[in-house]
């Protein structure tokens, strides 16, 4: 893939205001009502950044609202209108129409393509600006500018780092159910920027970025060999782990990106292995004659979540990052499957099948706690958003009495179950990955 | 690509279309003819060329090992010809887990055909996991008939 982005960005000190009651979302709890925002016309330098500032805008818009905690309120009732970043606000203007809060944008361009974005948030009832940033950025980078200023938005009200600069690499379904078509794909966040990264001649599955994103470890089933690859985002070059006599997939990086953690298949029993990916060093982790897959690292590094069937069905089990003490977590009823640890450590989610209904939950990493946040009848392969906040995973429908298949699609979901919502792909897609934030990799 | 999801759907309607004059059309799992490439004729007449699994099993049943006891024979007068055992599963499960489970069923099929006297380097296996059922539906008929292992005969 090309670099498209060249940046040079400055991203100017935010300027914070203490106030007593401050205007905030509190996302862990009980669902809150959205907050109303004014979103007005961004002011410009010139019809070009006009048009710019209307693009922002809008993918600004577009990032709040699919959170489900900000509500754009209808620019038809604005009473003002805004020439210059150094406009003040008319307060009781937008407390007119209940706006809670306020975003102010302005975009010039500072040379023929470069721009400069300005942004300022405002507490309407307190009167006090709450944020406000510059940007300079090359105009083909808009998009990334407009997620920056909604994750610092977000982050602001919510007090949580954003989500929204963020890419997805899943797998394109197209084709007959019964020979599907399988491509590795990737796009922002929010469906954009889409690309598909190989041509489908070879079943790919469970595609996972590198920490750094300039990797994604997948299983091909390349000359009818499945095994574990690298994919480079960068050249789009593809390279196999190891040498390995068996099956090796479900591959996860290590937090630090120097290792991976995945399954080998060999005489009908599955192991978990770790990869050095510096040194190539391969290291049994698990040694049983069940199968053990799905492995996923604690954020720290020091920990693996795993499912085996060693106690006669699938249930989750916790490890030390060498195999050691080996603790079983889950004991509810049903199978429970492919575990992924939060980026913030705080809880693991799983597949869950139980009583012939596929669900995806969360649990403590202690086994506690355990709560469902969707259901189907084959719901799978959760991901975190890099906030623990937000669960992605894919819904596949059922076929019809005619046997005509359902459609497989992305779905990302809020921990508290709230906000459920479909992402639009251009065909049917599975195995869905978030990745880190990408201003903080 | 398009052209090729077109056909099959159109083959699944077709198919489904004779199948609903059957008496548990809800019941009925839809099969779609499935090429094999380079599969044996004389193979698949003479021996069967899968068997199937219990949920979530890779024991083999009574009726697999006559089928697999068919095959051995066939392979052991047949030696010039190598195979490949395909495991498969049905969609109740998860990608991992399936993998590893189609595994574990492609494994015992060999097993049993080594048992028999079949030479261990003129099998291989290969998992699919649920990646490739035979027929399509969401119910007991269809996923019976994906939890299986098919011997492919290779020259």
């Amino acid at each position: 893939m090309k670099k498209v982005i060249l940046w040079a960005f400055a991203l100017l000190l935010a300027s914070f205001q203490a106030a007593n009651a401050e205007l905030s979302i509190d996302i862990t709890g009980a669902r809150s009502e959205p907050m109303a925002t004014g979103l007005p016309a961004f002011s410009a330098g010139g019809k070009g950044a006009r048009d710019m500032g209307d693009k922002i805008a809008r993918v600004i818009e577009s990032d709040l609202e699919s959170s489900g905690l900000f509500r754009i309120l209808d620019s038809m009732a604005y009473l003002q209108t805004f020439k210059g970043i150094g406009d003040a606000p008319v307060f009781v203007d937008w407390q007119a129409i209940k706006a809670e809060a306020l975003i102010q944008g302005h975009v010039d361009y500072i040379s023929d393509r470069q721009i400069r974005v300005s942004i300022r948030l405002w507490d309407v009832y307190a009167a006090q600006e709450m944020y406000s940033a510059t940007l300079e950025i090359d105009n083909k980078g808009w998009r990334r500018a407009a997620h920056m200023i909604a994750d610092a938005v977000y982050k602001r009200i919510t007090g949580e780092e954003g989500y929204f600069d963020t890419r997805i690499v899943y797998i394109a379904e197209t084709g007959s159910p019964l020979k599907r078509i399988k491509r590795l794909a990737i796009m922002d966040q929010d469906g954009e920027n889409h690309q598909f990264l190989t041509d489908g001649l070879n079943l790919v599955l469970t595609p996972r970025f590198s920490p750094n994103m300039q990797q994604i470890t997948y299983l091909s089933f390349y000359k009818d060999t499945p095994r574990v690859y690298l994919f480079d985002i960068e050249t789009g070059k593809q390279q196999v782990v190891g040498d390995f006599p068996g099956m090796t997939f479900a591959p996860r990086f290590s937090p630090d990106g120097h290792k991976l953690v995945m399954s080998m298949a060999e005489n009908g029993n599955t192991d978990i292995y770790e990869l050095n990916l510096d040194t190539r060093a391969v290291r049994q982790l698990t040694r049983s004659p069940a199968i053990e897959t799905s492995p996923s690292y604690s954020p720290d590094g020091k920990k693996i979540v795993f499912n085996s069937d060693r106690s006669g069905a699938q249930q989750l089990y916790v490890m030390d990052a060498n195999g050691k003490n080996v603790k079983r977590i889950s004991f509810g009823k049903g199978r429970y499957a492919t575990p992924v640890w939060s980026p913030r450590g705080d809880y693991i989610a799983f597949t869950k099948m139980a009583g012939g209904k596929f669900y995806i939950g969360v649990m403590f990493p202690d086994g506690r706690g355990e709560r469902l946040v969707a259901e189907g009848y084959l719901v799978e392969a959760p991901t975190w958003s890099p906030n623990g906040r937000i669960l992605m995973y894919f819904r596949q429908e059922p076929p019809n009495r005619y046997g005509i298949p359902g459609a497989t699609k992305i779905y990302a979901v809020d921990i508290t179950g709230y906000n459920e919502r479909r992402l639009i792909t251009p065909v049917d897609a599975s195995d869905p990955a978030w990745s880190p934030l990408l201003s903080n990799r | 690509m398009k052209k090729h999801l077109f056909a099959a759907l159109a083959a699944v309607a077709l198919v489904s279309g004779c199948a609903s004059t059957a008496p548990q059309e809800d019941e009925a799992a839809v099969s779609v003819s499935v090429e094999q490439d380079g599969q044996d004729e004389a193979f698949v007449q003479n021996a069967q060329d899968r068997v199937f699994f219990g949920f979530d099993q890779s024991k083999l049943t009574a009726e697999a090992v006559n089928v697999l006891k068919a095959q051995a024979e066939w392979l052991n007068a047949n030696t010039g010809k190598n195979v490949v055992i395909e495991g498969h599963t049905d969609d109740r499960g998860t990608r991992d887990y399936n993998l590893a489970l189609g595994e574990r069923r492609a494994v015992a099929v060999k097993n049993y055909l080594i048992s028999r006297g079949v030479e261990a380097d003129r099998i291989r296996v290969i998992s699919y996991g649920k990646e490739r059922p035979a027929v399509v539906g969401a119910n007991e008929a269809a996923w019976s008939q994906n939890r299986r292992a098919v011997t492919i005969v290779k020259d």
